[in-house]
Parts: structure tokens; sequence; C-alpha cells
């Protein structure tokens, strides 16, 4: 085995791997937040329709997001790789399980949420992503410029109770895969110190509830704005 | 004030018997006695009546060989923090309490008998980089090699390790990763050390992950039940080591 295959091949290579993939993930998150908070604008769409256009028009964001989502598949295909090399070095269980005395619900089922995730994310692209770019979306003009309406897109899709519900469920899903992940992934690339890792910490558990709260604030207005 | 309990066992005859649990009553167990030499009195009872005696590891009977390996009530080592099960005395129980006792679960631990298992998988990650490399010759001077004192204290926190498999019995991947992070850590910090450094840590990964033992996914639960107390910054240290390894050894 050559030296590369050797390190990204190994439990310690793939899962600093999943730490960079996820930290690029949990930065993406928050770029993604702050186009999205634009649908609560009052202002008929104007400032997330621009956005929109420009996501998807712009070639360094085209090439950004071609890299999300080499990293995402990396993400889970690692995942997955480590999931059943760890089942299998245990192939007999134990009768009584300790709970949560040595350790936390979200650390031991970062596999159970990620597979939520994932199911969220396809869904995600092809309610918003696909119909952008191969479905049919109604046109509108801003500033002289024609654009897909993308906000009209989201809004409609919030009048559903069952869509807002499954959005807003996902991000509770997406707050406990971080309240683990964020500082896990610190602890995966071996940074650990008295100086920094409590801040890392801190950091990590606001993280986990301001961002997933914030995305989740955005359906639940749209949905009490459609019902009056 | 003496104690009746029920002890629910893992019995297996051999490797390759199926195993299963046996329950047993033991009756006015002190509780000044210790874990083991409860076990050894239902062994006493059981001999007498012509049956086969639980096995278990055991040798210091105080704390410091890692031999006692057994999963009381589903934490290894018992309900206590920082000890081992020579070390747990019948007063953390009470009377009437049904005490479930399995073997280490590990495809790296294969089960011998009853609650024995083969930790010889921990050897051969030692065999393959947990040493230094001393020149023979004259005793050398004592302190004739500086080391800062927080450096010592770092190195000795992690040699603390008696190696008794409790991290691997812990974790939900069976992973021996906190085991094998504080044999490389404890040596990498030390002056010592430097020659077989980047060496060690690849070899010792490599031989942890041929044994077979799971990856760490940074659960923490193994530093919450050793022994020794010993923390998962060694395992990010562990890390430190591979990383830099991986990008300088001469290993291609
Ligand atoms: C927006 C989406 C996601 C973000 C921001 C994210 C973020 C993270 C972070 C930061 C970690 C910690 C890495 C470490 O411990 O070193 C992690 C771990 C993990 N992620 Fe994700 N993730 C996402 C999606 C997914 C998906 C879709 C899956 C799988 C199907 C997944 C499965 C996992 C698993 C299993 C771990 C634990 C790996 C281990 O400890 O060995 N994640 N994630
Ligand atoms: S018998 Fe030596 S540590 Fe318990």
């Amino acid at each position: 085995m050559s030296w590369i295959t050797n390190t990204l091949t190994s439990t310690v290579g793939r899962k600093v791997i999943m730490a960079l993939t996820g930290l690029f993930l949990t930065l993406f998150l928050a770029v993604h937040l702050a186009g999205n908070l634009q649908l609560l604008k009052n202002d008929g769409g104007e400032s997330f329709n621009i956005y929109t256009q420009f996501m998807a028009h712009n070639p360094l964001i085209q090439a950004i997001s071609k890299g999300n989502f080499f990293f995402i598949l990396l993400h889970i295909y690692v995942s997955f790789t480590l999931y059943f090399r760890n089942k299998k070095a245990r192939p007999v269980g134990y009768k009584v399980a300790p709970g949560n005395v040595s350790s936390s619900w979200a650390s031991r089922s970062m596999t159970l949420l990620g597979t939520l995730i994932l199911i969220f994310i396809l869904l995600h692209l092809r309610g918003y992503w696909y119909v952008l770019k191969f479905g049919h979306v109604p046109m509108v003009t801003v500033n002289g410029v024609e654009m897909h309406d993308a906000y009209r897109l989201v809004v409609e899709s919030y009048q559903n109770p069952l869509i807002a519900g499954f959005y807003i469920l996902s991000m509770g899903v997406l707050a406990f895969h971080l309240w683990h992940g964020f500082s896990s992934a610190f602890q995966s690339l071996g940074l650990s110190h008295v100086k920094y890792t409590g801040f890392i910490k801190v950091v990590g558990k606001l993280y986990a509830i301001v961002v997933p709260a914030l995305f989740a604030l955005i359906p639940i207005m749209l949905y009490l704005k459609s019902i009056g | 004030m003496n104690m009746n309990l029920k002890l629910n066992i893992w019995r297996q005859k051999n490797a390759n018997d199926k195993g299963k649990f046996v329950t047993y009553e033991v009756s006015d167990v002190s509780p000044d006695m210790s874990f083991l030499e409860m076990i050894d009195v239902l062994n006493e009872d059981l001999t007498r009546k012509g049956e086969d005696p639980v096995h278990f590891d055991h040798d210091c009977r105080e704390g410091i060989c890692g031999a006692c390996s057994m999963v009381i009530n589903g934490r290894a080592h018992g309900p206590k923090r920082g000890i081992t099960t020579c070390q747990l005395h019948m007063r953390s129980f009470k009377e009437g309490d049904s005490i479930t006792i399995e073997p280490w679960r590990a495809d790296a631990f294969p089960v011998v008998k009853d609650l024995v298992v083969d930790r010889s998988a921990f050897d051969r990650i030692i065999q393959a980089g947990g040493y230094v490399s001393v020149g023979t010759g004259g005793t050398p001077d004592a302190n004739a090699i500086p080391i800062p004192k927080k450096t010592a204290d770092i190195a000795m926190d992690a040699a603390q390790c008696i190696g008794c498999g409790a991290c691997v019995a812990t974790c939900k991947n069976a992973s021996a990763m906190l085991f094998t992070s504080a044999k490389i850590s404890q040596l990498a910090v030390l002056p010592q050390g430097q020659t077989e450094r980047y060496n060690r840590v690849e070899k010792m990964i490599m031989q942890m992950e041929e044994e077979g033992f799971g990856g760490c996914t940074n659960t923490g639960a193994c530093e919450v039940e050793c022994p020794k107390e010993i923390s998962i910054e060694h395992i990010a240290r562990a890390h430190r080591e591979f990383i830099a390894a991986k990008a300088c050894s001469h290993n291609v």
C-alpha cells in the first residue's frame, strides 16, 4: 500500500476526512443561512431573487457548489465505511447498556442523525435545486432583469404544513449532529489544548443551537404569514 | 449489614461455545468485600457443589495490573469512576440487587472462557512500536537529559495506562484508540522517544487496525470508564503525531 492510500484508509485518516468535510459543510451552512434569511425581508422576494440569480450564475459560486457536492458525498461515503468497520469490531453486544452515563446520545447517534440529514438533503434538493435547474418556475422581472421567482417557489412550498414541519424537524436533527460534531471535528484534527478547547466547545454548542434555529425560523414565519 | 444478591453471569465453556447467562444467588455478602472476593465466595460454593467455578482474570488485586476485566451492569469495572473491579467494594451495592456480569466484548478480544478474554492484541500493538531504543553501556546520569516538569507530567499521565482494555470494552465501536494513543503519547513527548517517533505512531496505528478494533468517534466514553482516568487529549495528540508522521516520515 502506498503511503497515500495507507493514510486515507486508516481510521485516523478517515476521521480527519470526516472532520475536514464536516467543517466545510458547517461553514457552508452559515453562508446558506445568510442567504436564506433574506426570505424574511418584507420586499416581495426581491432581494432573495437577486441573491438566487447571483448564486446560480456566478462561476466562482458554481465551482464552490461543485466542491460542496463532492465534500458531502465524501463525508457520507467515509461515514458509512467507518460505520460498517465499527459494527464489525463488536459482533456480540452487551446485555446491559449504560445509556448516557459515559457519553452523550448525540455522540453515539451520529450515523442515524447523518442518515436523517441525508434524507432531508435529498428532498430539499428535489424541492428547490432540481426545480430551479430543470423544472418550470414562474419568471419575475427585478430591476429590468428577468429571473426565476425562487421566492414564490419557497413561499408556496411552506404553505403546506407537512413540508414546513418536516423542514423544522430536520433542523432539530441537524442541531444534534452539530452538537457533537462541531467540537468533535477539532478533536479529530488533533486540536485539543487547554488554551482553546473550552472556547471551541462553547462556540460549537451555540452554533448547534443558533444556526438550525434561524433556519427553522424561516418556514415558521412563512407559514404563519400564509395563514394570515 | 450483609446482603443477598442475584448474579447474572456470562458462562462460556471455551472460545467455540455459544455461551449463555446463568443466574446465581449469593447470600451473606459483606459490604467490606471487594467485588472479586464476592465472586470468590460464589466460586467456593460452586466448587463444593462440584460445579465449574466462574473463570475471571485477576492478579494484583490492588488496581495496578489491569487483569480484572468484567462489565458490571453495563459498565467496565462497575459503577465507580477511576477504579478497577478489584478496587470495587460491595458497599457500592445493596440488599436484593441483581447484578449482570459480562466479559469485554470486542472482535479483537475473543472470549477464552466465561469472563476471561484474550487481550494479546494489546501486546502486539506495543510490540509494533511502543518502545524506545536504548544504547547499552554505563548507567547514564539520572538527570542528564533535562525534561520540563509539564512534559514529564503529560508523559506520566499517559504512562498510567495499565492496558486493562476498559476503553475497548466501553467504546461503542470497540476502538482501542485510548490505549494506543496513551502508549504513543507517553513516548512522543519525551526526548528519549524521538528516535522512533514517526515510525512508532505509523506502526502502532496500523497494528491496531489489523487487530480489528473499531475507529474512534470521539464519544469520550473511554475516558469516563478508564480506571486510570486517561484523557482523550492523548487521542488528539496521537492524531497530531499521525498527521505529522504521514507528512514527514520516510516510509513511502
Ligand atoms: C449539512 C450537513 C452536515 C454537516 C454540517 C455535518 C457536520 C459534521 C461534523 C462537523 C462532524 C464531526 C467530524 C468529526 O467528528 O471529526 C460530522 C461527523 C459525522 N457525520 Fe456529518 N455533517 C453533515 C451531514 C452528514 C450526512 C448527510 C451524513 C451521513 C449520512 C453524516 C454522517 C456523519 C457521521 C457518521 C459522523 C461521525 C463520524 C465519526 O465520528 O467517525 N453527516 N458531521
Ligand atoms: S486484579 Fe490487578 S487491577 Fe484488578
